[in-house]
């Protein structure tokens, strides 16, 4: 095994070779370095770079079956990592360290792994499709450099992707661990609504937020999920499930499994490409067993509307708190302006949000504010159990559900930040999951004419992640997709 | 739904966020677009249907009120912009 590629391993494979011990976790360590330090100026998945020497071997709190023994983990800079600068990508948080660690960083610690001092990049608050909202500038997409590796967890998937991490966390609101997931070629899993704890997760929107794993692979994806899965008391909107072996279900056959195919998600606005790149996995799929018939989900038009609505009326309030107070960027007072705390707040916040932040914000109060609370927000709340409803149907006669998960690949960087329209609609296949809380996972099942990597979604019951795990590993197992890498 | 300007300014207020006037001028165009698009919603029959604020059947999460560790007013400091002793220091606020 050649030392100095052992950043292109999956942490499966590397996790064999450190058990017989074959090469030491510094191997690791200084493979990652050296790769970061050869491409990360071109893809720039990590941000605040410019103390960057080596990566440490940062202790860990390793208990006895420690199942992701000192496999380094990349972090998405929304989650808190005690002393390590926290971040969101936005001004307004410029500096802060937070004083505890999230409990998915508990868990990772305690399952033995590493986690990187030096973040992943993301839109700002996790405002985005492309990571092109970012206070630091976006990040390239490794398949092709002037595109998005897409949003808001740009910076994982491109990272990943690029071999420039064993494997991440990102986090997902409307699509924001998917749709990179699909657009860099990587594996990205949104778990169940209550699956994953948030304590510690900067939050977007409290009830469409979960943390899960961005991985090169399944298998890896499923390690992940074992470690940060599990009730959390500190998250009250945490479900106390006990959390299996996901990778127990890696390697049972599909036959028999029945899918559903959404008529809704193969209309106008699919490019043609990557609709014959999925109908070619579902058939693939059949022929690994499973059986497929397609079915409606008939208010999946009003997913996008619906979201823009929720999310940004809840991030309206988890974004109150940013003020110039307690962390991070505080507006300078300016001349003749009175010197008082309101004036402090709106120059605090206008000079320290971006602009999508800032639109997002207005949207939110706007549709909360007197007068307009019931046309918008209860309106919207009243669609979302419609939404869930469709989903309840059509589970309880199919065990998965399968669509593209995003209507084209990565687009070029530029192309729709100017249009927030057309940037919300690239989220329309994604959003769904979150609005009706269920799990979904994005693999890779083939590559456009220009080479760029098209995504498979697949969706399932409230906490049947096994079965994503199942389906996605049968269908990777029989495709070469997963042993691609871009050429940089 | 039609969205003025005057009604961005208001609500920007609300938010407590200062816009330059070429920024409540893009916002104002960009937010009537994205409102004339979610007024689709209008068209969906609502009727009977209750709504779901929360997507999961838990509700009143208690524990018992048994003191646990916190954070020291010293960590919760620790990234303050302006601090003195344990407070914030803030402008203040004038009547």
């Amino acid at each position: 095994m050649d030392k100095a590629e052992l950043n292109k391993l999956t942490a499966h494979v590397l996790l064999e070779s450190l058990n017989k011990q074959e090469i030491k976790p510094e191997d690791i360590l200084s493979a990652l370095s050296k790769r970061i330090k050869e491409v990360d100026s071109k893809v720039k998945s990590y941000i605040r770079m410019d103390k960057f020497g080596e990566l440490k071997n940062t202790r860990t709190q390793e208990q006895a079956n420690s199942i992701l023994k000192r496999i380094p983990v990349s972090i998405k800079d929304n989650i808190c990592t005690e002393g390590y600068n926290t971040e969101c990508c936005s001004r307004i948080l410029e500096g802060f360290k937070p004083p505890y660690d999230a409990t998915v960083i508990k868990k990772l610690k305690q399952a033995g792994s590493l986690i990187l001092d030096i973040k992943t990049n993301m839109d700002e608050f996790a405002f985005g499709s492309s990571t092109e909202n970012s206070f630091f500038g976006p990040t390239h997409n490794p398949w092709n450099l002037d595109c998005v590796p897409g949003g808001s967890s740009g910076g994982s998937a491109a990272a990943v992707a690029a071999d420039e991490a064993i494997a991440a966390l990102g986090s997902d609101t409307g699509g924001s661990i998917r749709q990179p997931a699909s657009f860099c070629g990587v594996v990205g899993l949104k778990p169940t609504y209550g699956r994953v704890s948030r304590y510690g997760l900067i939050a977007f929107a409290s009830s469409l937020d979960q943390i899960g794993p961005l991985t090169k692979d399944v298998r890896d994806n499923a390690i992940l999920m074992n470690a940060i899965a599990g009730y959390d008391p500190k998250d009250s909107t945490s479900v106390d499930l006990a959390v299996p072996d996901y990778t127990a279900c890696l390697g049972r056959d599909i036959k028999g499994i029945k899918i559903a195919i959404p008529q809704e998600y193969f209309i106008e606005g699919l490019e043609d490409e990557v609709k014959s790149i999925v109908e070619e996995a579902v058939h693939k799929l059949k022929e690994l067993g499973a059986g497929s018939e397609q079915v409606s989900l008939p208010h999946t038009e009003y997913a996008v509307p619906v979201y823009y609505i929720i999310a940004t009326a809840e991030a309206s309030s988890n974004l109150a708190r940013f003020d110039g107070v307690q962390y991070g960027f505080r507006a300078k007072s300016q001349e003749p302006r009175a010197n008082n705390l309101i004036e402090m707040y709106k120059q605090t916040r206008g000079e320290g949000f971006g602009d999508e932040a800032k639109r997002r914000i207005i949207l939110g109060t706007f549709a909360l504010s007197h007068g307009y609370y019931d046309a918008y927000y209860l309106c919207a709340l009243k669609v979302r159990t419609l939404i869930k409803q469709d989903f309840d149907r059509v589970f309880k006669e199919f065990n998965c559900i399968v669509t593209p998960t995003s209507p084209t690949p990565a687009f070029k960087i530029g192309e729709k930040i100017e249009d927030p329209l057309k940037m919300y609609l690239s989220d329309i296949y994604t959003i769904s999951a979150n609005l009706a809380g269920i799990p979904a996972i994005s693999v890779p099942c083939g590559f456009t004419k220009k080479g760029m990597p098209v995504g498979l979604q697949i969706l399932a019951k409230p906490f049947n992640e096994e079965l994503l795990f199942q389906v996605a590993y049968a269908y990777e197992q029989s495709t070469p997709w997963h042993k691609m890498k871009p050429k940089i | 739904m039609a969205i003025t300007k005057e009604t961005v300014k208001y609500v920007a207020n609300l938010a407590r966020i200062e816009l330059k006037p070429q920024e409540l001028e893009k916002m104002s165009g960009q937010l009537k677009d994205i409102l004339g698009f979610i007024d689709k919603l209008g068209k969906v029959d609502i009727k009977n249907i209750s709504p779901t604020s929360h997507i999961l059947p838990i509700n009143n999460v208690l524990r018992n009120d048994h003191p646990q560790e916190s954070l020291s007013a010293d960590k919760a400091l620790e990234n303050a912009p302006h601090r003195e002793g344990n407070f914030f220091v803030v402008p203040k606020v004038i009547e």
